[in-house]
């Protein structure tokens, strides 16, 4: 047999243990498999690579892509990341750990999660927080679920049309099953209706609304009013935002929230492609029991000392198994630690100087931006925190702008229509950088001037 | 680990007026405050203010009361705690992969999505599946996925009466639980006194409102079902399909394949069988493969290869897929992991991982046979349940027994699961631990038992050398204290 570095058992290891277990070889230990499900030929797989030859693989598909400066957001952003997470995030005790089933030797999890619950709770303004769920996605069809689960009869839950599209997606593939009536609020230029929310419950049956601020377009939402007209009829309001632009903007609970969801991502997170990120949720104390996740709680041990728990596991699937409020087992963990050192390293004014430095470069980048000739912004009156929609003068001058940029090196923003591109700005994008884009889509929408005048101003 | 506990949390740390972040200069002439006062924030939130020396300390203090596998042994039966290797997180931190945005254009992320797909065809290879989709973030989001494409796959059918899942009563408690959150009601069949699938029950319960038959095979008592042939017939028969768990896929690496078994539609944790390591909780990963004929049911979005010019690219617009179940594909980075891994084994290395599991957990159990119960015997496979200590008359507990485990630096098994015995202790080995590992937990374990029978109080009140013993958890459930200014 060859010999493996994970695999530790030489030869004479495995006679010996076969002595004890009265078997003369491995082969024995399957015998109750029948002989046609045996494998017979092996695996079709490349054989064994050295770890240099596994660097060498892994560098070649790294150098198969190109990774563009960001102004691509939607609900991601390209953030800095303190160097103090990377380093500490490598600690294999956190990292090579199980879900903290024996508190006794798992403080160290549990604390950060208690932490991470704690500061998630400050970030929304809500009474408590679960230990995470996948991503803002997932998170928000947990909420729509938790509406309908404490409705009991009722089960439409509505959705605003102002709720990012993949987001959307999610929750109408978990209402498709979980047989949940999930209505879209249509919006008005940009925003929730409001009108047609009213009306929507006033049809009955309505067990929660999700809305979303910052929304898909990066507005700031206005929900004065919201919650009376959600709450008298009964329904839950459920606010979908990333987690960063909490530390500035009113958070879900003085808007009258009873969820607060979404993923917490631009805490700093690597965009890693698409994940792994975090979602995150936090309810009120009297929804509590119908959250779905794990929760850390405070207790005493035997000595006195303040330690922590998993608690209120009645709610769970190991326990409750199909009465669960959720399937959910596995989530983000070690993300949480990454939030919780993030946000210890931030601070609450590190965290609105990170808002400030991309509030004041995305609205620079707008300015610059619609003083292309035929760039407008497509919502001139709607306040923004760090995203915004442009519009081209045409379906081409976008595709050459945004082609243009990405042969330059930059993601220009999210196309999310023919001549309109959704552009995002944080703390990582400098003047000269945004200075760049504005020249690049100037000589691209304006081929003739060539960009100077961009460039002079 | 450290014995000295570590206790304070960050919030404790903190002085007002100290800070730990660094950014740059705003220079820019637009202000938040510009923004209309109704859309702030009244006051700041009550994060912690910390200088960067007191952080790091903290939290590598924080690390010290938790036990990993990187610390010692596991053995947590159904989790498959093995060795999570270095070069694993190397790769998945590599800027090349981790600045990508999600949404940059297809030809500027080949690499990545070549990696996607390479991933995806190596696990159809080991599942014996037609296609998997890497897009479920952990396994029961697995199970969840899976359970969607058997529904799609009778909604297309027109075959709307089926409203049924089977499940064993050894399941894990993520079937049922994914069941109802697709909607499914549940219908639970019996285990044979060895374990396995009634099969007799099982036929009983078949008829056409039956959507699915889930099992995990080896099954939760670590027995292979070997009736699995006759089982799958049985349910196609019905027009409902097999769902294989594929939380206990480790022990049939190199052995068998859940595709040859006649399985449908399976999950896969990567963090279990494919060494990505389990972060206190995640994140995880959990694959969806299915047989031929069913892939135009996986989830949006998928990782197409197109031959014609040898580049991947995204679909979005599956007319049949059965809806989208993340933003993206997935927990990249943890893919990249579970690749490498496979890579760093090879095709030979890899077949005998479930060998060499099976040999660990065979080695336990019958070491041990004499000192604990052993409700079923006969060869395990990667895992196997003792029904608590063999002398009944001591008093001790399976939970004692977990507890005492760790006075000597081990993690305690599964307790209490499967439901099937009253004092279930499942351990798991893995094939990373070494004949002087297993040795250890061997002559522990008999000294539990010795104790149990001469000094049954020293069990009864363990753990003795953690940094904190016996937490209150009837309290915390009462009075719920779940953030710190509640404390």
């Amino acid at each position: 047999m060859s010999r493996h570095r994970y695999l530790p058992h030489t030869d004479a290891d495995i006679t010996a243990m076969l002595d004890r277990c009265g078997a003369d070889n491995i082969d024995r230990l399957f015998a109750d498999i029948p002989e046609q499900l045996r494998m017979k030929n092996g695996y079709d797989l490349p054989g064994e690579m050295s770890e240099p030859e596994v660097r060498r693989y892994f560098n070649a598909l790294e150098n198969e892509n190109e990774p563009l400066v960001c102004f691509a957001g939607g609900g991601f952003y390209d953030r800095y990341a303190p160097s103090v997470i990377k380093s500490l995030m490598a600690r294999s005790e956190f990292l090579t750990a199980y879900t903290p089933y024996q508190p006794e030797i798992s403080q160290g999890t549990l604390q950060y999660i208690f932490e991470y619950q704690s500061m998630m709770c400050e970030l929304t303004g809500l009474d408590v927080s679960n230990a995470s769920l996948y991503d803002g996605a997932t998170a928000t069809a947990e909420a729509m679920m938790m509406c309908v689960a404490a409705a009991r009869k009722r089960n439409r839950v509505l959705i605003s049309a102002t709720v990012a599209p993949y987001v959307r997606e999610v929750v109408a593939t978990y209402a498709r099953y979980h047989k949940v009536e999930l209505s879209v609020i249509p919006e008005k230029d940009g925003v929730t209706d409001r009108a047609a929310m009213q009306q929507m419950l006033a049809e009955g049956n309505v067990a929660g609304v999700i809305l979303a601020s910052p929304n898909y377009y990066g507005i700031l939402e206005d929900f004065s009013g919201f919650a009376d007209d959600i709450h008298s009829a009964k329904a839950l309001m459920v606010i979908n935002s990333h987690a960063c632009a909490l530390g500035v903007i009113k958070t879900p609970a003085e808007w009258g929230a009873d969820i607060a969801v979404g993923d917490a991502q631009s805490l700093g997170m690597p965009l890693n492609f698409g994940g792994p990120y975090l979602g995150y949720m936090c309810t009120t104390k009297a929804l509590m029991r119908k959250m779905p996740g794990r929760i850390v709680g405070a207790t005493k041990d035997e000595k006195g000392q303040r330690v922590f728990v998993l608690t209120l596991q009645a709610r769970e699937q190991h326990i409750r198994r199909e009465k669960a409020t959720s399937n959910i087992c596995s989530n983000q963990g070690i993300m949480t630690l990454y939030a919780a050192m993030y946000c210890s390293v931030m601070g609450a004014e590190g965290l609105g100087q990170v808002n400030r430095l991309s509030y004041g470069g995305a609205h620079y980048l707008a300015r610059n931006l619609t003083a292309i000739p035929g760039v407008s912004l497509k919502y001139p009156d709607k306040p923004f925190l760090n995203e915004f929609v442009i519009k081209f003068p045409s379906p081409e001058a976008a595709d050459n702008a945004y082609y243009s940029a990405v042969s330059f090196g930059y993601l220009p923003g999210i196309r999310i229509a023919d001549d309109e591109l959704l552009i995002a700005v944080t703390e990582m994008r400098d003047s000269d950088e945004m200075d760049d884009l504005t020249q690049i889509f100037t000589a691209a929408v304006c081929p003739a001037d060539n960009g100077k005048e961009a460039n002079d101003e | 680990m450290n014995k000295d506990f570590y206790d304070k949390l960050i919030f404790d740390c903190s002085v007002k007026g100290r800070r730990g972040f660094s950014l740059p200069v705003n220079v820019f002439n637009d202000n938040l405050d510009d923004l209309p006062a109704q859309l702030l924030r009244n006051e700041a939130p009550a994060l912690p203010e910390v200088d960067e020396p007191t952080i790091v300390r903290h939290y590598n203090n924080l690390s010290t009361n938790n036990f990993g596998v990187d610390t010692g042994f596991y053995p947590l039966g159904s989790c498959t705690m093995k060795y999570n290797p270095k070069i694993n997180e190397e790769v998945a931190a590599a800027p090349g992969f981790a600045a990508l945005h999600p949404a940059q254009p297809d030809e500027t992320v080949q690499g990545a999505l070549e990696a996607y797909h390479t991933l995806q065809s190596f696990l159809s290879e080991i599942g014996g599946m037609a296609e998997f989709t890497l897009n479920p973030f952990a396994g029961a989001h697995g199970e969840l996925t899976g359970l969607m494409v058997i529904h799609a796959y009778h909604d297309h059918n027109g075959d709307f009466a089926r409203d049924k899942v089977i499940v064993p009563d050894s399941a894990h408690g993520t079937n049922p639980a994914s069941a109802n959150v697709c909607g499914y009601k549940i219908v639970e069949v019996k285990s044979l006194a060895d374990g396995t699938v009634d099969v007799d029950d099982l036929r009983s319960k078949l008829d056409n409102t039956v959507a699915a038959v889930m099992m995990t095979n080896p099954n939760t008592v670590g027995m292979f079902e070997k009736n699995i042939p006759e089982i799958a017939r049985m349910v196609h028969e019905a027009g409902a399909l097999m769902y294989y768990d594929g939380a206990n896929l480790n022990p049939m690496l190199g052995v068998a394949r859940p595709g040859d078994m006649g399985f449908d539609v399976m999950h896969i944790n990567l963090h279990k069988t494919f060494s990505t390591p389990h972060g206190g909780g995640g994140p995880g990963s959990g694959p969806v493969g299915v047989r031929d004929g069913l892939q135009d049911f996986l989830p949006n979005p998928r990782v197409i290869y197109d031959e014609t010019d040898d580049s991947y690219y995204v679909s979005t617009d599956s007319p049949e897929a059965l809806g989208r179940i993340s933003s993206w594909l997935g927990n990249f980075t943890v893919e990249l992991k579970a690749l490498a891994y496979i890579l760093s084994l090879g095709a030979d290395a890899l077949a005998q991982v479930g060998p060499h599991a099976v040999l660990n957990a065979n080695y336990i159990k019958d070491s041990l046979k004499g000192d604990y119960l052993l409700p079923i015997d006969g060869a395990c496979k990667h895992e196997f349940v003792f029904d608590g200590l063999a002398d009944k008359s001591t008093g001790v507990t399976t939970l004692n027994i977990a507890k005492r485990l760790l006075d000597f630096g081990f993690h305690a098994p599964t307790i209490y699961f499967p439901l099937l015995f009253h004092e279930s202790l499942m351990i798991e080995p893995t094939e990373t631990e070494s004949r002087e590992t297993l040795d250890r937990f061997i002559e522990v374990m008999k000294q539990i038992a010795r104790e149990a029978r001469e000094t049954p109080k020293v069990v009864l009140n363990a753990p003795h050398n953690t940094p904190v013993v016996h937490p209150d958890d009837t309290e915390a459930a009462l009075h719920p204290v779940v953030k710190y200014s509640e404390l």
